[in-house]
């Protein structure tokens, strides 16, 4: 009955063995799922910071370039500002394609495998 | 100003009260119906995770559009012009750090808190003891700052000024009421519907919000025949800053003409701000336990897309907003209302109402945003008391006091009664702190998050190494750097607006102490693991295996 399981520590795994998810995580098509996980979020996520704090610090010390008119009374700063807004739009638009296509496929594999090995056992 | 003007100010707080009551009578209610369907710990912390991406992508974005980044960022670019842009710049890349590094490996590996995650690899007791800690710290701080915006608010939203009396009330006494309502309102929400109940009113709260601002910010486009530049460029002349509205540096990294030291130090300030903003968001607590409340990771991906692309939408309406109050309302009123210009976007919607269809149609227009605001306050509070109250009922009375042998039940009893607790203390704390600056305290809370949570949380999920003693180190390193450096700030002490006038005991030259303590947290972290024998690579897999792939993740309640 859900309504008196004991909720605190330690976490129970879903009913997953522990040895089962040590072992998964020498599988090697574990590994290729984390490698692909990763590769995609740890370059992002130092790029998306780069170009934030670069934005930050031209923000504080070139407002000579930040202040440049491009036309209208539209401003290099203004420009600069609305591109992190389409940065920020445009990454979570390209992991979540990249998830969808690189790791979720392979994350159902992993998770339906060690589930239905937990089930085989309890039978 | 028209507020002044009595017969306006009139039939404004009539339609205004009339939609708080409503406001208020219809989030009673889903209240009450939220604490019928909740049932069980999964129902009451996590609103029984049964919650579509739509629907906790826009609880996201109400968690995060509350007052202060409504009322304060319109406000903020109403009188410094660019950079209110640049804080809702930081706030908004913010969301990336949550989408790629935490939302869905916490989802899969976690229950309830935060601090499931932190402490699963590490000895239970004093990890979680850890994450309640800075939990509540941190939401303590955000809370009274949305509380003591709130009296102030209220005040202000319904016309009292310093002098005047409604209802027999003066301006300070509404300030303590608005404090009251909005304390008593929560703690109801919180206790009665739990995560389902806040996570509803939070939903509500988002669409009145986005739609009123949508509706402004259309209004007020169409002022200018939808000519964005020529409503900049009137903002502009209208202000006395010229073009250097549209410019960084009216608010932060101010240069001090004559003073390299203090221009330096004024610079630096605004890349601190920028660090505690965009590493902050993704270890505030009330932000973490929302990706509890779907299905699966991947329902945790789609809503944080659907709150990053609200939270987009809505601070591209608070430029406009923003732009247009500096325009239409001008500098001298918005500060004659509020010194800080947190009534920048209420006066906009009153103006941009008379504009259009006379003195009705802005008191309308008013009382709706005004209602807009103070369900952006409910909503934001009703989520910080849920995440403290669920930390300390899960983390540190279940796990560390009863050491896990605490039943669901038992767990939301304790819950609720913490959840009146915090109440209580927040209302006290905040009639007390009403005429304190509270600006800081949000951006106090952001640094925190950054400096104790965000970095011990990554470490948790990708550290093979990382262990207990690290773990404290991290949490207790980060929050203690971070709140000592502001106490030793500016903020505190030795200036004209400080806390404490008077005295001087300052020695760090900046407001906002990010850029030392988000190092100084990770530093601490890392060698307080490396300084311990303890290492649990079994532990580390397991983590691992269940943060990628899902198994073994808390499942939906059944329906």
């Amino acid at each position: 009955m859900a309504e008196e399981k004991q909720t605190g520590s330690p976490p129970t795994n879903g009913g997953i063995s522990e040895e089962a998810l040590i072992a998964m995580h020498s599988d090697p098509r574990f590994n290729e799922l984390k490698r692909r996980l990763y590769r995609f979020v740890f370059p992002m996520s130092v790029a998306f910071l780069a170009w934030f704090f670069l934005y930050v610090l031209m923000s504080a010390f070139a407002r000579d370039l930040m202040g440049t008119v491009l036309f209208g009374n539209v401003n290099f700063a203004l420009v600069f500002g609305l591109l992190q807004f389409a940065s920020t739009f445009g990454i979570a638009v390209a992991y979540t394609s990249y998830a969808r296509g690189k790791l979720d496929p392979q994350a159902t594999e992993l998770h339906d495998e060690l589930v239905r090995s937990s089930e085989e056992a309890t039978r | 100003m028209m507020l002044a003007a009595e017969a306006t100010s009139e039939s404004t707080r009539l339609v205004t009260l009339v939609l708080f009551g409503l406001m208020v009578a219809a989030t009673i209610g889903i209240t009450i119906w939220a604490n019928r369907n909740t049932r069980n710990a999964t129902d009451f912390h996590s609103g029984g995770r049964g919650f579509s991406p739509l629907q906790n992508g826009l609880a996201i974005g109400s968690d995060y559009m509350s007052a202060a980044s409504f009322l304060g960022i319109a406000g903020m670019i109403a009188l410094f012009g660019y950079d209110g842009f640049l804080y809702s710049i930081g706030f908004l890349v913010a969301w990336l750090v949550a989408l790629l590094l935490v939302a869905e490996l916490l989802r899969n590996s976690g229950r309830y808190t935060m601090g499931d995650v932190l402490s699963y690899r590490m000895q239970q007791r004093p990890v979680r003891t850890a994450a309640a800690v800075s939990t509540v710290v941190v939401s303590i701080f955000y809370l009274l700052a949305q509380m003591v915006g709130a009296g102030a608010l209220i005040a202000l939203l319904l016309g009292i000024q310093e002098g005047q009396t409604f209802l027999g009330m003066s301006a300070d006494v509404a300030k303590i009421v608005g404090i009251v309502v909005v304390g008593l309102l929560m703690t109801l929400y919180v206790s009665l519907g739990g995560m389902k109940g806040t996570t509803w009113v939070q939903i509500v709260k988002a669409v009145i919000l986005m739609g009123g601002a949508a509706l402004l910010t259309l209004l007020t486009l169409s002022l200018y025949g939808f000519n964005l530049g020529a409503l900049m460029n009137d903002a502009a002349s209208a202000s006395q800053h010229g073009a250097a509205l549209l410019e960084p540096g009216l608010r932060f990294g101010v240069e001090v003409p004559g003073d390299a030291v203090a221009t330096m130090w004024n610079k630096l300030s605004l890349i601190s701000l920028g660090m505690a903003l965009v590493l902050g968001t993704a270890g505030l607590p009330h932000i973490l336990i929302r990706f509890y409340t779907v299905p699966d990771s991947q329902s945790a991906r789609k809503s944080v897309n659907w709150g990053i692309g609200l939270i987009g939408v809505f601070y591209l309406m608070t430029l406009v907003l923003g732009f247009g109050a500096a325009a239409l309302v001008g500098h001298e009123a918005i500060t004659a209302q509020n010194p800080g210009g947190n009534t920048a976007a209420p006066q906009l919607a009153q103006t941009v109402g008379e504009q259009i269809g006379g003195p009705f149609a802005g008191s309308v227009l008013l009382a709706l945003i005004a209602s807009a605001a103070f369900a952006a306050i409910l909503s934001t509070v009703a989520g910080l008391v849920i995440a403290s109250s669920s930390s300390l009922a899960h983390d540190f009375y279940n796990s560390v006091l009863r050491k896990g042998k605490a039943t669901g039940s038992e767990e939301v009893r304790v819950a609720k009664l913490t959840a009146l607790g915090i109440g209580v203390v927040a209302i006290v704390l905040a009639v007390f702190a009403q005429n304190l600056n509270v600006a800081f305290l949000v951006s106090l809370a952001f640094a925190i998050a950054a400096s104790a949570n965000l970095p011990t949380l990554l470490l948790s999920l990708f550290w093979k190494r990382f262990n207990t003693r690290g773990a404290l180190a991290g949490i207790y390193g980060g929050l203690v750097s971070a709140v000592g450096l502001v106490f030793f700030s500016p903020v505190v002490s030795g200036s004209e607006t400080a806390l404490v006038p008077g005295a001087d005991f300052a020695w760090f030259p900046m407001p906002y102490p990010a850029l030392v303590s988000v190092p100084f947290g990770l530093l601490c972290a890392v060698l307080g693991t490396l300084s311990s024998k303890e290492q649990d690579f079994d532990k580390f897999a397991m983590l691992q295996v269940r943060a990628l792939t899902g198994a073994g993740a808390e499942k939906a309640g059944s329906h």
